[in-house]
């Protein structure tokens, strides 16, 4: 009986820690007209952040960082969301691939 | 256009290698040609629903689906990839001694061809939607830059299409008896490459969290989407800012799979001394 009121307080708490995971910084930014904005998004250094990219545009777009590891497609009008491991202090470009030359922008971690 | 040409070829870079490498590997080999035009084919044709799906995709797994479907068609290559190397390491030889095809060996080569056209598909499908995706942005997107930008694609493609037969004439360049093994070596290198991108996914969707930290950072030395990290990229997996697991994965992946060939190998030739000592099996004379 112990031992299966155990189990189920195990099984309750890894549930609950799957279902709310720890706090993390929400950041968004948005893509339209194949430009970022904000370019420039400052996030806290050491922080499990949340990015969410919003592709105003109608065109699909893919959101790229070799330095934040990050390779997701945007579809057109829709949002993507971006979990980032507490950054180092420093400064991540990130962009759109299909529109490189243009849609540029960076990530502060202070 | 130039830009759009760029893109496009960059995209499909690796597909496109790993095409060449398999035409060559699988030369002389009965309806080779077909199997890999077929999965070319249903590559292709995934892509568009892929691209087509895009939406639904991305929204599955609690907003996770791109990372894990890219995981999981990496995976399925990489299995695909060990399959074949083990099967050609037991039965590659008798076809490269022009030794008479015993039926197992033959039932070897159709079971490894499909394993090749799995993974021919699956590298089309992966890097193929993300082309048709920037190409229906392009024409989307109208104007007098969509033309141009379609001819910029086209011309992508094309590049991409050269690089398939460049690579493949390159590697018939190989004398007779070096080009299994070093089709079988290539095959090796972007099964690890193909692993270790599948753990890149799976750190961005959070499944993978442990040896996150990045192993070194080569990106000024020689950058993963210049000319020569490219090429390196899509021949050994050349990347410039890897996790520690994706070094660790992609080391497993070598060693796991010379481990497979070699077992395979032993066995082979135990077969074919028995053979030639007459226990068993009848010698041709």
């Amino acid at each position: 009986m112990r031992h299966h009121l155990l189990t189920v307080m195990v099984t309750a708490s890894v549930l609950l820690a799957i279902a709310s995971p720890a706090s993390a910084a929400e950041v968004e930014i948005s893509l339209k007209s194949n430009g970022f904005s904000p370019a420039e998004v400052t996030v806290p250094a050491g922080e499990a952040i949340t990015l969410t990219v919003r592709n105003l545009d109608a065109t699909p777009a893919e959101f790229e960082s070799k330095e934040l590891k990050v390779e997701k497609v945007i579809a057109g009008n829709s949002s993507i969301v971006v979990k980032l491991r507490p950054l180092k202090p420093g400064r991540y470009v990130f962009f759109d691939e299909y529109h490189e030359d243009v849609a540029k922008g960076t990530l502060i971690a202070k | 256009m130039i830009a759009a040409l760029i893109i496009v070829f960059r995209e499909i870079l690796e597909a496109g290698m790993i095409v060449g490498i398999v035409l060559a590997a699988t030369r002389g080999v009965v309806a080779s040609r077909l199997w890999i035009a077929g999965g070319i084919a249903a590559g292709v044709l995934g892509s568009f629903v892929a691209a087509a799906c895009i939406g639904v995709i991305t929204a599955a797994f609690s907003g996770m689906g791109q990372e894990l479907l890219n995981a999981t068609i990496l995976s399925i290559a990489v299995v695909m990839l060990a399959t074949h190397n083990s099967w050609m390491s037991r039965h590659g030889r008798d076809l490269a001694r022009h030794v008479k095809a015993t039926g197992e060996a033959v039932s070897a080569h159709r079971k490894s061809l499909a394993a090749l056209a799995i993974v021919v598909g699956l590298a089309v499908l992966r890097e193929g939607s993300e082309v048709a995706l920037f190409l229906y942005g392009s024409i989307a997107a109208g104007g007098s830059s969509a033309l141009s930008m379609m001819a910029g694609g086209m011309l992508g493609l094309a590049s991409g299409a050269a690089l398939t037969v460049l690579t493949y004439f390159g590697l018939l360049r190989i004398p007779g008896k070096l080009l299994f093994p070093v089709t079988s070596a290539l095959i090796t290198f972007i099964a690890a490459s193909m692993a270790a991108q599948a753990v890149f996914f799976l750190e961005q969707a959070g499944v993978v969290t442990t040896l996150a930290a990045t192993a070194w950072d080569s990106s000024g030395l020689m950058p993963q989407d210049g000319f020569t990290g490219s090429i390196l990229h899509s021949l050994i997996g050349y990347n410039d800012q890897p996790s520690w697991m994706q070094v660790a994965v992609y080391i497993l992946t070598v060693f796991l799979i010379s481990c497979l060939m070699r077992v395979f190998r032993s066995h082979s030739s135990r077969l074919i001394q028995r053979a030639i000592s007459g226990s068993h099996l009848p010698v041709a004379r």
